[in-house]
């Protein structure tokens, strides 16, 4: 057997070594990113603006134009000044509520899964319970119960209803993950709950912990609108559904206001799309069945591969008799197809996208 | 008999779901320092527009009816009893109107925009999904993006940009309302005809986003179902195209029954806010005036029906789900 041909072989393996490339991330994802990042921009952009939001800069809504390069809402506040500091009130509102509840969720999920038995019984009916009763209803119902309702309430209050879907998909992960070997290593070496929960159980699931949170966030945000928009939002805050229940209390919409109600409707629906499909990327980078784009990519690339095997095999019949080590070539680069194809982890797939709802 | 054990499960279930929801509903409220009947009294008088004849009537009428003199257990029991007699109490707002009354005159409405709303956009959904996961390429990718977009967006966003350019620049659509003026509602052809008009916009608004939705989920169930085993294996056997087909959308439209029962939810807090922006005379109408004039009762009862519907409908779903998942028939028939 000659020994030249594994080093070819790898060679036309070559563009896989891109770290980047292997990671994949799709035209989708980008968008994504911009997205996302424009709309933080913004936010961020409200501490350098000159004119605050509760200036009264003009009149009625005053139309664009003069220095005011969205006009002014219903108070006569100027509205690129109340959009930036909405947008940073709700991105702050998702970012905490996001993170309690993504808290909440991973830690329920991780203790049903790994400890089991009616603990887990316990714990998923209980999620069950609260995942059946509207998140919208329990958030009313909060809401109007707290006398002065600030955004960092507000956030918790958000954060303590949206975990449930959080946790029923942890569990599932976390329940097939308790199964493997190496759970029984650290065990047998003396690790305390906690201990394996973190280090041996979370690292598995952390994909998935991220894309939750990424929805969670954006389920918040929204949340907070849907809140304020019903007139429960935090008191002398402005957000993104603060400003909307304004201009339609004011009967913008009906009086051809555009400027009052059109920028925080686009920024609530790029927050929502933005993340939603930072989320989705998310997933295609980690599960590669739902990489379907690449598919043509791929089968470019074995195409390439068996060219190159046939070249190979044709030199091999030219230098000697052995053709044995060529058709071992070949059969790796097949392998190496099927593996592309198969590879990654492809979790209950089902309880994933179900967790793609957002709350 | 699993689906017997299924059933009976799922009941349990969603009765502890229920209690629950009746709980909060009733202690969440009484929560507020102090005595309610107080708070909601004093802000009533601060607005002006009631008497004190009045006032003292409301104050009498709440703390009779709901026992405020009475345990946190009484008044519990209290509440439960009128609820299950289908008595919601009475309103401060439109005192002495009753709840029932405010609430009867909405439900309609809002059944009216939403039940079809869920049914054709879960069905049109579904068959948009696995239509993009079949074709794939272009097709796909255009189909996902836009589904993605769609879904993504709020309800009341779509709504509000439905209304302005619909409605407002275009003039193909009344602006907000249920009905034109002058008429009052009836079952008549000249009165349906009329609410036809202002019923598309926010029907339009909940179905788009719902499809959206749907169609999202059915594409990455499809596709996950595409790459099984048995679909290789039926390739293998030779088995037609049109055949397998039909094994993939029947394996994958089975989580899409939950996923519907999922949806529901969102649904209906998304049309809360949808029939604010169309002014449409409906349930959320009526829980965004409640909340602005603090009528505890008809929030209650507003979150209370909103609790009760999407916990029947979610377990009308579960129910159907059982029925229809062959696994659950297959293990019934094996036990016998």
């Amino acid at each position: 057997m000659s020994t030249v041909n594994t080093p070819m072989a790898e060679e036309t393996a070559a563009p896989r070594a891109n770290t980047l490339r292997s990671f994949n991330f799709s035209g989708r994802f980008w968008v994504s990113l911009v997205l996302v990042v424009f709309v933080i921009v913004l936010g961020l952009a409200g501490l350098v603006y000159p004119t605050g939001p509760g200036e009264k800069v003009g009149s009625l809504y005053d139309a664009p134009g003069g220095g005011l390069p969205l006009g002014t809402d219903n108070f006569g506040h100027d509205v690129l000044a109340v959009l930036m500091a909405g947008t940073r009130t709700s991105l702050i509102i998702g970012l905490v509520a996001g993170v309690v509840a993504t808290t909440i969720g991973v830690t329920v999920g991780l203790l049903a899964g790994y400890v089991g038995g009616w603990f887990e019984e316990l714990l998923m009916g209980v999620t069950n319970v609260v995942l059946a009763i509207p998140a919208i209803v329990v958030l009313i119902l909060i809401s109007m119960s707290l006398p002065n309702s600030t955004i960092w309430s507000l956030a918790l209050v958000i954060g303590i209803t949206s975990w449930p879907w959080t946790a029923r998909a942890v569990r599932a992960q976390a329940s097939s993950v308790a199964t493997r070997e190496h759970i029984d290593v650290a065990r047998l070496s003396g690790a305390r709950l906690p201990g394996i929960l973190l280090k041996d159980v979370l690292p598995y699931i952390l994909s998935y912990t991220v894309m939750a949170f990424v929805l969670q966030v954006s389920g918040a945000i929204l949340a907070e609108a849907a809140l304020s928009m019903l007139g429960l939002g935090p008191s002398g805050a402005d957000s993104l559904g603060s400003q909307l229940h304004w201009s339609l209390a004011f009967q913008a919409v009906a009086s051809g206001a555009w400027w009052a109600f059109l920028p925080p409707t686009i920024v609530l629906t790029l927050v929502s799309f933005g993340f939603l499909l930072l989320q989705a990327s998310l997933d295609e980078v980690f599960n590669p069945r739902l990489r379907r784009g690449k598919r043509k990519q791929m089968k470019q690339a074995a195409a390439r591969r068996a060219a190159e095997a046939r070249q190979l095999l044709e030199r091999n019949d030219e230098a000697s008799d052995e053709t044995g080590a060529a058709d071992e070539a070949s059969d790796e680069t097949g392998a190496a197809d099927e593996a592309s194809d198969e590879a990654g982890p492809a979790p209950d797939h089902s309880e994933r996208s179900r967790a793609g709802e957002p709350s | 008999m699993k689906l017997g054990r299924y059933i009976a499960q799922k009941t349990v279930w969603y009765l502890v779901a229920l209690v629950a929801a009746v709980s909060l509903n009733f202690l969440l409220p009484r929560l507020v320092p102090g005595n309610p009947v107080d708070v909601i009294v004093s802000n009533l008088s601060r607005g002006g527009s009631v008497t004190s004849e009045q006032q003292k009537q409301v104050y009498e009428s709440y703390v009779q009816e709901f026992g405020l003199d009475q345990s946190l257990g009484q008044q519990f029991l209290t509440y439960l009893a009128k609820v299950f007699t289908g008595d919601l109490g009475t309103s401060f707002a439109y005192y002495p109107a009753a709840v029932n009354d405010l609430v009867g005159q909405a439900l309609p409405w809002s059944i009216a925009v939403q039940l079809p709303a869920i049914l054709i956009g879960w069905i049109l959904g579904n068959v948009i999904g696995a239509i993009a996961a079949f074709r794939g390429g272009n097709w796909d990718r255009s189909v996902f993006t836009t589904s993605l977009f769609l879904s993504a967006m709020p309800y009341y966003c779509l709504s509000i940009l439905l209304l302005y350019v619909l409605a407002v620049v275009a003039g193909v659509f009344p602006v907000g309302g249920a009905y034109s003026l002058g008429l009052s509602p009836e079952f008549s052809v000249a009165f349906l005809w009329d609410a036809l008009s202002y019923y598309w916009l926010p029907f339009l608004s909940l179905v788009v986003v719902f499809i959206g939705g749907q169609a999202v989920g059915m594409r990455s169930m499809a596709i996950y179902e595409l790459g099984g085993d048995y679909v290789s294996y039926a390739r293998a056997m030779g088995i037609r195209d049109n055949k397998i087909t039909q094994y993939i959308f029947r394996n994958a439209m089975l989580p899409q029954i939950t996923g519907l029962a999922l949806a529901i939810g969102t649904l209906v807090g998304g049309a809360l806010i949808t029939e604010l922006v169309f002014s449409y005379p409906g349930v959320g109408t009526l829980l965004f005036n409640a909340i602005a004039a603090n009528d505890y009762p008809v929030i209650q009862a507003v979150t209370l029906i909103i609790t009760v519907a999407v916990l029947l409908a979610n377990f009308a779903v579960e129910i159907a789900y059982g029925i229809i998942d062959p696994r659950i028939r297959a293990a019934k028939s094996g036990e016998k």
